[in-house]
Parts: C-alpha cells; structure tokens; sequence
C-alpha cells in the first residue's frame, strides 16, 4: 500500500508541465498542486488545453516536460494502468463504455483490475458505484443500449469501480436538465464527503461552483487563475479570457 | 437416402476440425484485430513438434501435448511482443504482411529442417486412427473425428466461459473493444494481448495435433489449413466463437455434400459456399427489402 501521506502534503503535484503536440503547444509550463480532500474546477475557454491536462496527469499522453508526483512518488513516466491502481482515474468527455458489455461487467471489470479487488469485494464495490450513480436498474444491461445520460453516469460508475484516491472528471455535466445536474451535484458531494479528491473540468460554471472549493482558469495552455471561486470568478484576466481581449 | 444422411453426419464431424483449426484465427481477429495469415504454418509447426516427440521419444501424441501446447503459448507470446503489436502499430495492412512473411519463413525452415516428406501421426495413436461405431448398416462414425468434434465444442464452450466468467477474459474483452481506455482503468493492454495471443496459439496448437493425427502433412500443408480456417471463420461470423463452430460444420457439410454429388467437388463445393456467405455479408443492403429508388429531381 502506498504511504499514507500527511493530511497537508499534496495528493498531486505537478511541476513545470509542458505537453507539445508537433509545433502545437496544448500546456505550457504548468505548476499546480493538490490535497487529496479539495474539490477543484477547471474553467477555461475551448482549446485551453484542459482535457489535455487530464490526459497527462493519467499517463494517456506522455508530458513533453516536467513532472507528476501523485501521494508523493514521481509516476510521470508510469504507465496508465499503474496510475490507475495506485489511484488515479478520470471519466471522457465523450463516454467510452465497453459497448458489448453489460453495465455491470464494464464496472465489475474496473473494479477488478484497476481496483486490485478480488472477486467479492469487487462485486461489493461495483454495486455500490451503481448505486451512487442511481444505475441499479440499468445493471444487466448492454452498454450499448444506454442513452447519452446513462453512458455518462457508466462513465463515472467505471471510474468509481476502480477505488480511486483522485477522480478527474471531464464535462459530465453537459447536457444534463437542471434536474439531473441536482443530482450529479449531490453524487459528486457524496464521493468527496467519502475522502476522493476532485478535479472537475465543466462549461456549465453554475453546478461546477456548487462542489468546487477552489476553482482554476486555464487559457491557452496555462493557468491563468488559481484560488476561491468567487475570486477567480471576478478576476480581470478569466473575463478577458472568457469574453476575448478586447472585450470591454 | 442413407448415404445422404451420412454425408451430412460425416459433414458435420469433418466441421469439428474446421471449428478448431478456425478458433486460434477467430480469436486472434476478434481480440487484437489481426488476421494472421501465418496460422496454418503454426498449426503444422505444432504438428511436427508431435511428430518429432513422437518418432524421437515415442511420446503419445496426447502426452506430446503437454509439452507442445506451453511452447506454442510460449510462442504467441513471443510473436505478439516482437512481431505483432509493432507490426499492427502500421495499420491493418502491416500484421498481414509480416504473418504472411512470417509462413514464409516457417515452412521453410520446417522444409530445411524435415525435406518434403508426407508424415502423419495417425501410426502412433494406436487403433483410434481408424475405430469406428457402427450406428447403421450405412453409417459409420470414426473415434477420432467424434473426438475432434468434442475437443471443438469443449474448447469453444470452455473459451465462451472464460471471457465471459473470468477477470482474464473480461479484460481481454474490454481490450478487443477499446484498447486506448483500458489502460486508463488499469488493465495493462500489452500483456492482455500477449496473453490472448498466447491463448490462441494454445488452440493453434490443439488443432495442429488433430489435423495430424486424422490426415497427413508435410512442411508445406499449412496454406491449406490457413484456407479451410479462414472459411470457417468467415462464414461463422468472424469473431463470435460459436459462429464459428457453425462455419466449421457448414464448410464441412458442404464439402462432404460436394464429394457425394462428384469426387472432385468437394473442395470447390466448400468454396462456393465460402463465397455465397462472404457475398451476402459484404452486401447485406443487396438483401434486405427496399423501397423502390427515387428518381433525382432535376435541377
């Protein structure tokens, strides 16, 4: 088991973060750090390179510089599955269930891998993920029968299937009634009253701002804005780059 | 009448091999997406591995398995890390060049190594090479093709079971689906692979072990087998086990429903067959009921 880390000590530090894609700079130079019990926003405009910034810290891209430390130990160069077990996981944008499974499989077999659990703590953990993502119901289905609302609900479930430590979401609130966003809100909540640290990456700033005790503004690869929502909310550069430069 | 029948009885034992030597290749594209052209030519690897513990050592082709099947396994693994996964890395065309490459080089050597000789197993399994049941005056069914039939049916059920009951197979699975995301959920994609192309060669080499004791071989039988498994398959609905355990005996029947209605039909009858299926399913639309085309309205 991983050390546990003192309640102060970051959960996730990352230090001098570049990621290139060709000529194409998507993260330029990002420092940032985390306790494992905040709850963070990430707001910034399209492009910023947000999603980016998530596929880096779970290892789906390689940096092109800089490091990760996730409870204290460098994991930049560590594959993504090692991440995933000593952690670290995120949802997509864009859903990406295992379509010929069922629900249940698809969270049963995060739990087992990425969670390390054996079969029966698995099958514990898998209907407790479903549950808190109000899925019981859709359990036996096959994945690829489930609308939008459900194959981002799965999305969360699968991640949650795997124990994580720290959970990076990235836009599961788009779309969504204001009904469904309530309950989301509540979900999130939940997750972070059990000790998981959140990194949530959404448009819809309102339900963002109901969870996040922190709040960071990305603009073209940087952060540009970091601290209490209110403060980054009504900061001068964040509508600059919200609204575009030469807006009033 | 009978001897209808019994082509079709004979048809569908003759579709138990095809099962199996079309399993390995099934499984191979479904998972990790790669028609391995070299199939045959492992299947007749497999087969001499016998043949030698056999003529050397008078191993019992059953035994002989025991150390044939691990080296096999040892060899998909081998030949997934070194070969496939950079060759697939290239796109879909790249894997069936290098495993076309890669028969190439087995034959070869197998040719360098054993000459042209025509060798069968069949002289060292005893009376089970030719016992057969008596069930009616016109038909007889041979022991070994019974137990080739069961062999296809216990490994088919017994692979179902395992991607579907273990953690193994649900994450060999999970990786045939999405290969990019499993690793974000902590299955290491790699050795999934590698263990799922370990796993075929396993079946590769079951069914090598069959096909030697039921027929004879030489260095060169592995194009054959590459044919009679890639039709299986296909006409079984690549990728879905018990499809293709339902190609292998629509292939046999066909071929033994061939050889009844002319001696020289029975490979071509399997073709035509092969073919009809492979039509139907690349123009599925040509089949389905249509509504009658709209005229272009002019312009």
């Amino acid at each position: 088991m991983p050390e546990a880390p003192l309640p102060d000590a970051p959960v996730l530090e990352v230090a001098g973060l570049a990621k290139r894609f060709g000529a194409l700079v998507v993260l330029d130079d990002i420092d940032f750090a985390m306790r494992g019990d905040e709850a963070i926003g990430i707001v910034g405009p399209n492009g910023a390179g947000k999603t980016t910034f998530l596929s880096v810290i779970v290892g789906a891209h390689p940096p092109s510089r800089g490091t990760i430390r996730f409870r204290g130990a460098d994991v930049t160069r560590m594959p993504a599955a090692d991440r995933c077990r000593r952690g670290i996981i995120r949802t997509h944008q864009v859903p990406r269930p295992f379509s010929g499974m069922t629900v249940f499989e698809n969270v049963f077999t995060a739990a087992t891998s990425g969670g390390g659990a054996g079969r029966d703590e698995a099958y514990q953990r898998s209907i407790e993920s479903l549950a808190l993502c109000g899925m019981m119901g859709v359990a036996n289905r096959r994945a690829d029968t489930l609308g939008l609302l459900d194959r981002k609900r799965l999305e969360l479930a699968r991640a949650l299937g795997t124990n994580p430590v720290l959970l990076l979401l990235d836009e599961i609130g788009g779309g969504l009634t204001d009904a469904e966003a309530g309950a989301l809100v509540e979900t999130i909540r939940e997750l972070r009253h059990r000790g998981i640290g959140i990194v949530w990456i959404e448009h819809i700033v309102h339900v963002l701002l109901q969870v996040a005790d922190r709040l960071i503004c990305m603009d073209a690869g940087r952060i540009i804005a970091d601290g209490r929502p209110d403060d980054v909310m009504a900061d001068r550069t964040v509508i600059d780059a919200y609204l575009g430069g030469g807006a009033g | 009448m009978m001897i209808w029948l019994n082509q079709i009885i004979q048809g569908v034992l003759l579709g138990g091999y095809y099962a199996l030597i079309a399993c390995g290749l099934s499984f191979m594209f479904s998972v990790m997406r790669i028609i391995n052209l070299a199939h045959g030519s492992l299947a007749i690897l497999a087969a001499f591995g016998l043949f030698v513990l056999a003529s050397r050592l008078g191993l019992s082709p059953f035994l002989g398995l025991l150390i044939v099947l691990p080296a096999m396994a040892a060899v998909g693994w081998l030949l997934q890390r070194t070969v496939l996964e950079r060759s697939l890395r290239g796109g879909l065309l790249v894997p069936i060049l290098s495993t076309f490459g890669l028969s190439i080089v087995i034959d070869n050597l197998l040719f360098q190594q054993f000459g042209a000789d025509t060798r069968s197993l069949a002289p060292y399994i005893g009376d089970l090479s030719y016992s057969s049941w008596a069930i009616t005056d016109d038909i007889d069914i041979g022991q070994l093709a019974v137990l080739t039939l069961a062999a296809a049916i216990v490994l088919l059920g017994g692979l179902q079971l395992f991607l579907t009951r273990t953690s193994l197979g649900r994450a060999i699975r999970a990786t045939a689906e999405d290969p990019d995301t499993v690793g974000l959920i902590g299955i290491d994609a790699r050795r999934v692979n590698a263990t799922a192309a370990a796993i075929a060669m396993v079946t590769v080499g079951i069914a090598g072990a069959f096909l030697a004791m039921r027929a004879t071989f030489n260095p060169y039988s592995g194009g054959q087998q590459l044919v009679f498994a890639f039709e299986a398959a296909v006409i079984g609905g690549a990728g879905s086990l018990w499809g293709t355990l339902g190609g292998g005996i629509v292939l046999g029947v066909a071929q033994s429903i061939g050889a009844q209605i002319d001696p020289q039909g029975f490979l071509i009858t399997g073709h035509v067959v092969f073919l009809a299926v492979l039509f139907a399913r690349l123009y599925p639309s040509r089949f389905a009921l249509q509504l009658p085309r709209l005229r272009r309205q002019p312009a």
